[in-house]
């Protein structure tokens, strides 16, 4: 098989799991240290990418853009938290999992009508739009390499944060025992905004990254979200470290499978087998790795120690 | 006496009964009910939109009068789902006794639609999906469509891609039923070499790891049906690979005045096959586009506009030619066969199976009258004139 073509896949798969990890980061957190299951997470990816596209062709500077589109999904993070999310903490899952569905219907028609319901036109500035010439004959889109640095500048931030800073020291503790937290006298509900905040503006980050390069319309959210409850489920939950190591192996699996499954079906039993089976195979291989390791490791592959 | 009396009581009461239920659908006659289903929410909303604007605007070109009689038309939304589309279609024709169910953009839902309303009696027009069921085998007298077969477009566009000669082309689309027919119909009518079929899942944002094997493959040209948003993020991912020079894009159903907003340049030289264009220069259509474009605020239909605005002049057509009496549906049955209408493709014929015999013609978006202006979709050339579905054959109706 081509190496070159391998290198390529490689980086796809990376490229992807980063972008994933950025979603996933927040949402593990959320669930983790808050208990809360926020399936408007992806909304909050739309609302990053709505809004860095929008300031893109107000500002005409990506640069700018990209902050204040940051800026503004970590103030609407914020807003939704303290107005809608705080009533829920005490509520059971169902109930949670009710009120952030309603989130989502709300800010899909929030946004259509701000916007209208046809996908918004978001392209890509022209000093982004190049490739790099790696090795040899592999030539890489510039902007996917930015995605991975970015990606993993975030990861080695927040590393940073989370197992260095005070703040860090708090969400760690909240992720084990919250109650002993509160207990010491710890303002638990700023500690709880401030950590949505950071969730929302990570999504919004992985959404205005995504801005360029996807349909930006309503409801693109929902796409991704189910791939970062993967995610979270195989690193798992509440795990920063969970969540980079499960986003890398779910973005490696999904493209090498995507890329590599038919033609090895092909090449082992027949090209016909690798035709059938092949793509309905590639787009399972995820969701069957979760399977496995709910079966296996239902606590996931890298949980957090102590716990609640 | 006292029999008597009773009997003729009884004969009254069913005197007047019936002189109430033959009054009832005269009072219902004053008025014709249309149910348009379509997806009005969710990320195929926007395709919705495109279709009641354009009902919206043949109701105005009518005066709101479609066949000469008050109008009402209730709008349905199905979700996308098929489930949900078979649920409205049920309420329109029961609780609403809708004459007319029309619209329908999904080739699943049209399944699950068409049956249960031309069973109930009552008429369908479809004005997108052209499932092959409903022109061969399940073919049915109530139904119409404005439409197409799935099928005929990319056949069109496999008979280009033979004539031009092409070879080694690259096949790709989303992994379900309208993916594996377009393909299919594609290959019915190209029979060059095939470098690779690939079937990417249904609604996948990214497709950087096919470009990467498609690169890998080398082919002459590539061909792919995606449908909405996924036209919208391959478009701009095949262009940001740096593939538009390197391998001719050609598709169906990929790029329309719908998705081209959203791409801009990204679609510039894109080849497609289809039925209709807002280019076309026959009287209705140059009416149907400047008029549209006028009520929404300059906004370019599409062809499920073109279709939808076609579906409802064909229901005044035959509305017309039984003059209003909708108990007439034999008489409203043959009208509509004549397709006598303005269509905005032009003038067509039908099949025994109430699909179009219609031209198909390859498309290309080029630039704009300005340089701000979006790519505009044009005619290039006829690939198909008068063309009939493959699927005729199946179907048993007469006339």
């Amino acid at each position: 098989m081509d190496f070159t073509l391998v290198v390529e896949q490689t980086l796809n798969g990376l490229q992807l799991g980063v972008m994933l990890f950025l979603l996933a980061a927040g949402l593990t957190l959320v669930f983790g240290i808050m208990n809360l299951v926020n399936l408007a997470h992806g909304s909050l990816y739309m609302v990053g990418a709505y809004l860095a596209t929008w300031f893109y062709q107000l500002t005409g500077s990506f640069a700018l853009a990209l902050v204040l589109g940051l800026a503004g999904t970590l103030l609407v993070g914020v807003v939704v938290e303290l107005v809608a999310l705080r009533t829920l903490y005490e509520r059971d899952h169902l109930d949670q999992v009710l009120a952030t569905f309603g989130l989502i219907l709300f800010f899909n028609e929030l946004i259509a009508i701000l916007w209208g319901r046809a996908a918004i036109y978001s392209t890509l500035p022209e000093f982004l739009s190049g490739h790099v010439q790696l090795a040899g004959n592999l030539r890489y889109p510039l902007y996917r390499l930015l995605i991975i640095g970015v990606g993993l500048a975030v990861a080695l931030l927040l590393w940073f944060v989370v197992s260095k800073t005070r703040l860090g020291m708090l969400i760690r503790a909240g992720a084990s025992n919250r109650a002993m937290v509160a207990a010491l006298g710890v303002d638990i509900r700023l500690l709880y905004t401030i950590v949505f905040g950071f969730g929302a503006a990570l999504a919004g980050l992985a959404g205005l990254l995504a801005g360029p390069i996807f349909a930006v319309q309503p409801g693109m959210g929902e796409m991704i979200l189910i791939q970062v409850f993967v995610v979270i489920v195989i690193g798992g939950i509440g795990s920063i470290r969970g969540a980079f190591l499960g986003a890398l192996i779910v973005g490696m699996v999904d493209t090498l499978g995507r890329a590599f499954l038919k033609p090895a079906l092909s090449a082992v039993i027949s090209p016909a087998a690798g035709d059938a089976a092949g793509p309905a195979l590639a787009s399972m291989l995820i969701y069957l790795l979760m399977a496995a390791v709910l079966a296996f490791r239902p606590e996931g592959l890298f949980p957090v120690r102590g716990g609640s | 006496m006292k029999k008597t009396t009773g009997s003729t009581l009884a004969a009254l009461v069913a005197a007047a009964a019936l002189s109430m239920s033959f009054a009832a659908p005269a009072f219902a006659q004053q008025k014709v009910k249309i149910g348009f289903i379509s997806t009005f929410s969710g990320p195929g909303g926007v395709i919705g939109a495109d279709m009641k604007n354009a009902v919206e605007l043949a109701l105005d070109h009518l005066g709101r009068k479609v066949g000469g009689l008050e109008t009402e038309v209730i709008y349905g939304d199905d979700q996308q789902k098929p489930d949900v589309g078979k649920q409205v279609s049920d309420e329109m024709v029961k609780k609403h006794q809708v004459n007319f169910v029309a619209g329908v953009i999904w080739s699943n839902v049209m399944l699950a639609v068409a049956p249960s309303v031309t069973n109930a009696g009552t008429f369908m027009i479809g004005t997108n999906a052209g499932p092959h069921q409903l022109a061969g085998e399940a073919c049915n007298e109530l139904f119409f469509t404005t439409s197409w077969q799935n099928d005929q477009t990319p056949e069109a566009m496999g008979k280009y891609m033979q004539d031009a000669g092409l070879n080694d082309v690259y096949l790709m689309a989303p992994n379900y039923a309208a993916g594996k027919d377009m393909l299919t119909g594609f290959k019915r009518t190209f029979k060059g070499r095939i470098a690779g079929e690939v079937y990417t899942t249904v609604n996948q944002p990214d497709y950087q790891a096919e470009l990467a094997q498609l690169r890998a493959k080398n082919p002459k040209a590539v061909m792919v049906f995606y449908p909405g948003g996924m036209g919208i993020n391959f478009l701009k991912q095949y262009s940001q690979a740096g593939l538009r020079g390197q391998f001719p894009l050609y598709s169906v159903y990929t790029v329309d005045e719908l998705s081209i907003p959203a791409v801009k340049h990204a679609a510039l030289g894109q080849l497609e096959t289809r039925y209709w264009s807002q280019d076309l220069k026959n009287e209705a259509n140059v009416k149907f586009v400047g008029d549209f474009r006028k009520k929404y605020d300059g906004k370019t239909p599409s062809f499920y506009g073109a279709q939808s605005y076609d579906g409802i002049l064909l229901i005044d057509s035959a509305v017309r030619a039984v003059k209003g009496d909708l108990a007439n549906k034999k008489g409203m049955i043959a009208a509509m066969r004549k397709a006598d209408f303005k269509s905005t493709r032009g003038k067509f014929t039908y099949g025994h199976n109430h699909f179009p015999i219609q031209n198909f013609y390859l498309l290309k978006a080029v630039a704009g009258a300005s340089a701000t202006a979006d790519p505009v979709m044009e005619v290039q050339k006829t690939v198909f004139t008068n063309y009939k579905d493959s699927y005729g054959g199946h179907c048993a109706m007469k006339w």
